[in-house]
Parts: C-alpha cells; structure tokens; sequence
C-alpha cells in the first residue's frame, strides 16, 4: 500500500504526515498526529461523534478522505481549551450537565462552535438544527441545547480557538 | 484492502479514468464512498477524485437551471437560484453532512437515502455524464444498477413558479432521521384543474420514482379534498415498498395517502 505525503494545520498547529491510500481523516488525526479528541462511532456518518472543523466548517472526519485536506485548516475539540482555561462552550457543558458519557461532546462542541462562530445569537430552533446531525444516547439533548445557548447569551462563545 | 486514490484535474480525464478500470469508483463528497470503505466493501479497489470547478457550478440556462454535480447541500441553501430547493436540502442529514453530500451522489444513494433525487424527479430533471450523453433521470435510474460507475456532470432541472413545487420527508425522528418516505410534487394549475402534475417518492421502493398511478388520477382533477380522492386512492398502485428498520411495507402502505394529501393540499 503507497502512502502519501499529507500537510495541513491542526488547531493552529503546522502537521506533516504520511497517510495511506483510502485512510480517512478521523484515522488520520487520532493515530496520525495524536488527537485523540474526534471519536469514532459509527464509521457511516450517522452519529456525528468525529465532527470537525475544515476551514471553519463542520465535516464528518470518518468519512473525509484525508489527502483532501492538503493545505486546509482543521479544528477540533482537542484545541478549545487554552492550557487549564476550558472554551466557554466546554465551561457551559459542564456547568449544564450536558455531558453524561462524553461520548458526543466532541462531535456536539464542534458543531455548536461552528454555528456561534456564524451566528452569535441563534435561536433555540437554530441550536437544534445544528446539532441535527450528531446522536447523543444519554442527555436527551436539552442540557447540550441549554449550554449551547448560554454561551451563546454570555457573549462568549464565538471565542476563536 | 488496498485501495489507490487517483486524483484528476477534469471530469473527463476522470471519467476516462473509471472507464478503463472496472474496480474504481467516482467519489464526490465522500458520504458513500467513504462509508463503503470504513464498511471493507470489496467491491472497488480504486478511488477517482475530479477536482474540475465546472463540478460546483450553478448557472441558470432560460427557464432552467444547471446544477453541478459536485454542488453540496449547503451550497445549495446558500443559493438564492436554487431557494426553492433549500427545504429539499435542509432535509439531507445535519450542517456537517450537507457540507459533504453532493447533488450528484444523491443519484447514487440507496433505499432510504435519496431525498434530493426525488425531488429532481418532479422536476423534469436530465442528467448529462462527463462525456456529454444526456438522458432523463427517471432512466437514469434505471439504467443505475447495470451501470454504477457512471460520472455525472451535472443536472438539469426546471425552475418553478411559485406554489407549483412541494416536497416533505416523513421521518419517524425530529428534527431529523431517516426517511420513511419522502414525496415530491409539481402540481401546476389551468382554470382551476390540475394539469400536468408529476409525483415522486423516495424509500418506497429501490430506487427513488415517478408515481405515474397518482400523475394521471391527478389529471384534470381540482386541487381539494374531493378532487384528489382518487389519487389518495392510488398513492401506492402497483409500488411494493420495503420493509425496514424504519417501517413494514404494510405501514408504508397505509401511511402514504394520509402524507400525500397534506403534501397535496399543503397541509
């Protein structure tokens, strides 16, 4: 199997690697570079756990074809945090109980980041929508909806990260 | 598995490509591509990419419009041509999928994904292949399952007018899931009859499809309750859906007039 030289910016930082032919991104990123932030579910694009930024919008990494990210930039939950200062967005999921198994919380972090960072103030009705395409099994979804428009409402949660 | 990734500037290079290699498989947005392989589907060993710009473009052609066939979902909703087509698109998976899907792979997903092709169905949508041949969707279809590999180019599709156009996804998960069957609908109007009309549904059969049983009892009929009595009556003539995890053909059966005439009468 020929493996390729791959390149593009992580969190803000330059990663080089070689990947494999048919290797996807979310493979990439956790046993490639070492971000073990981005889960794997269910390898088919249905529960959204392996959300990530690329060029600040949300895409499912198990099912992106890593050497199509030469030269992007990618985000993930694995960046939010600035040493011990969680991101505004991971502060209100903890404070709203909004995480349970932990499973989801990536995959929803990311696609919450990504609708504050385009919209500031959503509605409820946007929030839900957002997430549309990530499964949590534990919330019932209302405490994920809570924290997300309360960081919203703080005014911080379009932090870039 | 080993599979190879060859990547092409053009589409026809890239057809080329496919052609001459029975184990390769065009790749637009990834949704099914990529899931076939993190699945070990044996069936390909090879991976065409097209990075040809034509692929995202949207250009108006008279009363019709020329869809790319790498146009995504949120392409899609992001463009004020194609507006009557946003709730289609809304109703393809959440923002990180539509960042993903393309146009042109709906043509290729199977039962009981193909919402967007259902839609296109009604309206009046032809699908030219990278190496030019053209032909409608509803063949197409057809033809899809002896030839899998084919690399569409783009669709073309009428414009509607105002209120002609309907479309819903019945899904048993809000806001979104699966769809239990979707219905598209071009209901166009002359002295207050109905005339014209084309119905499509998708996850009611193999493949997305024209319902030419409620077309013609549709014909002539007025657009109300008492007028569209015989086309409930028919909404599932002769179609045999399938019975999956989502729900039995006998409840698809029986569901299918009672969404039919909400979408009929915009309920």
């Amino acid at each position: 199997m020929s493996k390729k030289p791959l390149q593009f910016t992580l969190n803000g930082d330059s990663k080089a690697v070689f990947v494999e032919d048919g290797q996807n991104l979310l493979d990439v990123l956790r046993r490639g570079v070492g971000d073990l932030s981005p889960k794997y579910g269910c390898g088919q694009g249905t529960c959204g756990a392996c959300t990530v930024l690329i060029d600040g919008e949300p895409h499912l990494s198990c099912l992106t074809l890593a050497e199509t990210v030469e030269g992007r930039s990618l985000s993930s939950t694995g960046g939010l945090a600035q040493g011990a200062d969680l991101h505004p967005l991971q502060d209100a999921f903890m404070r709203h109980f909004a995480a349970q198994c932990g499973f989801c919380s990536a995959g929803m972090l990311m696609a919450a980041k990504a609708l504050l960072d385009r919209n500031p103030n959503p509605s409820r009705d946007e929030v839900v929508e957002a997430i549309s395409g990530n499964i949590c099994r534990c919330t019932g979804y209302e405490p994920i909806i809570d924290a997300i428009l309360d960081a919203a409402q703080s005014g911080t949660g379009r932090r870039s990260a | 598995m080993s599979i190879s990734v060859k990547t092409f500037a053009s589409s026809a290079e890239a057809a080329s490509a496919l052609s001459s290699d029975r184990t390769a498989r065009f790749m637009g947005g990834g949704t099914l591509i990529m899931r076939a392989v993190n699945e070990g589907d044996q069936s390909f060993n090879a991976i065409v990419l097209a990075n040809d710009p034509a692929l995202k473009q949207v250009q108006p052609q008279g009363d019709r419009l020329i869809i790319g066939a790498g146009v995504t979902m949120a392409q899609i909703l992001a463009s004020r041509d194609l507006d009557f087509l946003h709730p289609v698109a809304r109703a393809v998976g959440g923002p990180a999928i539509r960042n993903m899907a393309t146009v042109g792979g709906n043509l290729f997903a199977e039962h009981p994904y193909g919402d967007m092709t259902a839609a296109l169905l009604v309206l009046d949508c032809q699908v030219t292949l990278a190496g030019g041949q053209s032909s409608a969707l509803v063949e197409f279809l057809r033809d899809r399952a002896r030839e899998p590999r084919a690399l569409v180019a783009s669709v073309s599709i009428i414009r509607p007018q105002s209120g002609v156009f309907r479309f819903k996804k019945v899904s048993r998960v809000k806001p979104k899931g699966v769809s239990l069957m979707t219905i598209a609908a071009w209901v166009p109007q002359s002295g207050g009859r109905i005339s014209g009309a084309r119905i499509a549904y998708s996850s009611m059969g193999p493949t997305p499809m024209r319902v030419t049983a409620v077309e013609q009892a549709l014909e002539g009929a007025a657009l109300d309750e008492a007028g569209i009595g015989n086309a409930l009556a028919a909404a599932t003539s002769g179609i045999e859906p399938p019975t999956d995890s989502i729900a039995s053909s006998w409840y698809r059966k029986e569901v299918a007039p009672v969404h039919l005439k909400r979408v009929l009468l915009e309920r």
